[in-house]
């Protein structure tokens, strides 16, 4: 246990400070009131303190919801822990809350257990409107029905012996309390405010010191309890970032120099880190008029011989389709970020969901085969983003790298990538075409050719979306589009043939798989850790290339009695009323992986909108496996 | 001695290039469509301004002006219908050295892709648009289009096209940021030549409507035009199009314009009792995209790396 001292001289750990493993602080408030500032400082000082971190915002989907709403609660879960944490976690340790109606939503969606501790602003008992007070002590009543550890706070009233307007200067207020119940050191409490308000006057800065001070002195004297979670054992340099801006990060450390973009959500935070930084590392973000120009220009930038960049999410997806067919039929290199959100339509704007697989697959009209790659953590996002152009350029097409709500708000610490420099895009080949080849001189095997750049003499081409001959001629010959579709589709197999197939999690073979991709990876790792802690047999497998699919999969399935796809994306339950003998409808990966492997493979999803926790997934393992087992 | 120089020497171009260079496969539109003239206009200022064939890039969208590329003999790209402007800024936008023309029709341009003709104008990127103007779809055969005046039987309207025409003159007039809008007709070749030169050697987007006869579904829209040259309203300026001598017998119905002056292009844009040509707008002040896409295209690897460690120093724990 730490022993210094911070200025003050005050002893740095108490005496009744508890040691934890992990623990899942969460801060929640209306809209606009900076709990994810808060939340994010928090989560930044402890990762400077050493430990495992990951933080997920909780957004409400309009800017401005009116105050104490119970669809408008905004706020943030920060998991901190001794080790590389990987996800949001099940329920919440401890809460703060600036009302108390921001609360039902949450416990809607089981974030909270018996014994989370929850520290309520209290003014509302004493609110001029009678409703309000009423509200209050009933949801406090409530609250304390199920158990939780309520503590009703005068926060507000502290804060305003700092401003005037605590609304506004409570969120710093709350970290100092923060710091004081985890032991963080205070003095890195300061540094980050001074960065999060650089922008800012002295006076400002000055205020939230204080405030951060006096919610600090306001935690001394009203809140018992002290944790200390101990440092993850970790050896390599890291940063901390969320996924968007590893995926931006990963746009920079491929040496893309175009993102040309639509502004959507969730995707479009980005595009803000590299509309904010691409320019020092000679890159230009375009935003297009509309989510169809943001691709075409990205495509015209990629036809010149500077692989471009597109970030969208669903319904940017849906425009850009008739372009991913282009790019598909025409061989143009690009790189298509699509973070997911909840659809179909407008959906969840701001919520996770793992369903456009189908669509990135099959949305193109006839036959467009694509690669897609699902990167399943931050860390990931960034490096899958090299991985993509290297593809793009070399298979001579679109690379789809799949993320979603969940990995773009989420934030973690991972090994930095130490860039090499050829990472980066080679310069643009401009000697002259070699004579004799042809535009399209594919490779019979592989279906690979290489391609002609403007400003290559020798090379000059029609580029063209209608189907065409190898010299790129638009062809009026029936064997000429079986032929062209035929080299198209090749590349995927010829990209299949160098992969190695996927690493089991757990047991090679067993009673239960679970497969999974993307974003759920850290859920299904711990639950299946608990689930094996107890005896059962299960493990996990989780797939990075959704087209080609790794190789192998079917032998691997074939070691285990049950396989079942985990995902976040609708499938009809068990107990949905369906023709007798018909099948339901089936999550969106296990379609792709029953039509694969012609092996009955189930799957559990749901559409939520909410990170995939690792206690469903544990409850799950335990319906799936038997009775006596779980137990 | 005897006068000469020691250092003389011709000044031979290393390549030198004729109209040959720039053909493609043989055009395949109709006998007597107004594309071949412009086809041939293009061949001859890429000869004229001896543009190497590789870095000449046509871009086009969908329909018969847009398999304008394939009869050409540099790159090109036939894209999709509506969209060949992105596609045409995205190409420009790390590529200064590549000289760009994109081939669209009314509607490719004034229809489906109407949106980013507006922003096109307004990115102001360094290329020559040629709008192919014939009133009617063609390739799917005889459709209305946005230019299709009312009245004009086609098979989706087959009773007469009931909306207003729309002015694609006018209305690029009053886009932000228009720098280059130059009108002409694919039957005067001399002031097609002379329209296209001016549009390449401006810098930033130059925007030339074109009026095209189709002979398959509209022969009759320019009839009165060019049967009688009276109606050719030409516009003339030191800044303008000049006309060749040899026509100015011929079209007498001229006008001075100062194409700085909007007001009056607007104006002229909107007269119906005649079709105005030569350039009814120029200012080569106006910003150009291309400036801000292509900054930082002279990092090395090296500053590259460094720039991206020193920007990941930010998130380190």
């Amino acid at each position: 246990m730490s022993q210094h001292t911070e200025p003050g001289g005050r002893p740095h750990a108490t005496p009744s400070a508890r040691t934890v493993s992990e623990h899942i602080v969460e801060i929640v408030s209306d809209s606009g009131q900076g709990a994810q500032k808060c939340g994010q400082s928090f989560s930044a000082i402890s990762a400077k303190m050493g430990n495992g971190v990951w933080t997920v915002e909780i957004i409400p989907a309009e800017i401005k919801p009116p105050a104490r709403s119970r669809a408008g609660a905004s706020g943030i879960r920060i998991r901190i822990g001794d080790r590389n944490i990987t996800n949001m976690g099940d329920e919440a340790d401890l809460v703060v809350a600036f009302n108390e109606q921001v609360l039902y939503g949450r416990i809607e969606q089981g974030a909270y257990r018996k014994g989370t501790i929850l520290l309520l602003e209290s003014k509302w008992a004493n609110d001029p409107d009678p409703a309000v007070q009423k509200a209050y002590t009933d949801a406090v009543a409530q609250f304390q029905g199920m158990g939780v550890d309520v503590r009703e706070l005068a926060m507000e009233e502290a804060c305003l012996e700092i401003t005037p307007n605590p609304r506004l200067g409570l969120n710093m207020f709350v970290l100092g309390m923060l710091c004081e119940i985890y032991q963080r050191d205070i003095e890195l409490a300061r540094e980050q405010i001074r960065f999060i308000f650089r922008h800012k006057s002295a006076k400002v800065v000055d205020m939230n010191l204080r405030l951060l001070d006096h919610g600090q002195t306001f935690a001394m004297h009203n809140i018992t309890e002290r944790y200390i979670v101990p440092k993850w054992d970790n050896d390599k340099p890291l940063i901390v970032m969320n996924g968007n801006e590893a995926m931006g990060l990963g746009v920079m450390c491929a040496g893309m120099e175009m993102v040309s973009m639509y502004p959507i959500t969730p995707a479009t935070s980005a595009s803000h880190y590299l509309a904010e930084v691409f320019y020092k590392i000679g890159g230009c973000v375009h935003q297009a008029e509309d989510e169809i120009a943001a691709i075409g220009f990205g495509i015209g930038a990629s036809y010149a011989g500077k692989t471009a960049c597109t970030i969208t999410s669903g319904p940017g997806l849906a425009l850009k389709t008739e372009f991913i067919g282009l790019a598909v039929m025409a061989e143009i290199p690009l790189v298509i970020g699509l973070v997911q959100r909840g659809g179909p339509s407008t959906g969840l704007p701001t919520k996770v969901e793992q369903g456009d697989l189908l669509a990135v697959l099959y949305g193109a009209p006839g036959d467009a085969p694509k690669i897609i790659i699902a990167p399943a953590t931050i860390e990931e996002t960034c490096h899958f983003m090299v991985t993509a152009r290297k593809l793009a350029e070399a298979f001579r097409g679109p690379v789809f790298v799949l993320t979603d709500a969940n990995l773009a708000t989420g934030v973690q610490p991972f090994p930095r990538p130490n860039v090499q420099p050829e990472w980066l895009s080679p310069p643009v080949d401009q000697s002259p075409w070699k004579e004799g080849v042809l535009p399209y001189d594919w490779d019979p095997e592989t279906g690979i050719s290489p391609r002609p750049i403007p400003g290559q003499a020798g090379g000059e081409y029609i580029l063209t979306g209608l189907a065409h001959t190898n010299r790129s001629w638009v062809a009026y010959d029936p064997a000429s589009n079986q032929y062209g579709c035929e080299m198209r589709s090749r590349k995927l197999a010829a990209l299949q043939r160098t992969l190695k197939p996927p690493v089991v999690y757990g047991d090679e073979e067993g009673e239960l798989l679970l497969v999974g991709w993307g974003s759920t990876l850290g859920s299904l790792h711990e639950a299946v850790d608990k689930a094996r802690a107890k005896g059962m047999k299960v493990s996990a497998l989780h797939l990075r290339f959704l087209s080609p699919m790794e190789p192998g999969l079917k032998a691997i399935f074939e070691r285990f009695q049950q396989v079942v796809t985990v995902e976040i994306n609708y499938s009809d339950s068990t107990r949905t009323p369906i023709l007798p003998g018909e099948p339901r409808r089936y999550a969106q990966l296990a379609s792709v992986l029953r039509t694969h492997t012609l092996m009955d493979i189930d799957c559990y999803s749901n559409v939520y909108g909410q990170p995939l926790r690792p206690g469903q997934v544990y409850e799950e393992i335990v319906r799936r496996l038997t009775p006596a087992q779980a137990k | 001695m005897f006068g000469l120089k020691t250092d003389w020497s011709l000044d031979i171009p290393s390549r030198y290039f004729i109209l040959e260079d720039y053909l493609g496969n043989e055009a395949r539109w109709c006998p007597g469509c107004g594309d071949h003239a412009v086809l041939t206009a293009v061949q001859r200022i890429c000869r004229d301004e001896q543009i190497p064939p590789e870095e000449t890039v046509v871009v086009s969208g969908i329909g018969c002006s847009s398999r304008f590329p394939h009869y050409m003999g540099t790159y090109g790209f036939h894209g999709l219908h509506g969209r060949a402007l992105p596609v045409a800024c995205g190409v420009k936008s790390r590529r200064p050295d590549l000289k760009v023309f994109v081939a669209t029709g009314d509607g490719d341009c004034c229809s489906i892709g109407a949106g980013h003709w507006i922003h096109a104008v307004r990115y102001n990127m360094d290329m020559v648009v040629l709008l192919f103007d014939n009133n009617i779809y063609g390739l799917t055969k005889k459709q209305t289009s946005p230019t299709s005046k009312p009245g004009l039987a086609t098979n989706t309207h087959p009773r007469g096209a009931w909306l207003p025409a729309l002015n694609p003159t006018a209305a690029t007039l009053g886009f932000t940021n228009v720098s280059f809008m130059a009108q002409t007709v694919d039957w005067i070749p001399a002031h097609l030549h002379a329209t296209l030169q001016a549009a390449y050697r401006h810098r930033g987007l130059s925007f030339v409507r074109i009026a095209q006869r189709c002979p398959q579904y509209t022969d009759k829209v320019f009839e009165e035009y060019v049967n009688n040259p009276d109606k050719i309203l030409v516009m003339q300026h030191d800044n303008g199009i000049p006309l060749d001598p040899a026509l100015d017998r011929f079209y007498k119905t001229r006008m001075s314009h100062d194409p700085a002056d909007i007001v009056q292009a607007t104006a002229i844009a909107h007269r119906e009792d005649v079709l105005p040509i030569g350039l009814f707008f120029w200012d080569p002040s106006r910003p150009c995209y291309d400036d801000f896409t292509q900054a930082g295209m002279d990092m090395t690897p090296e500053e590259k790396i460094r720039a991206l460690n020193e920007e990941m120093d930010r998130f380190a724990v």
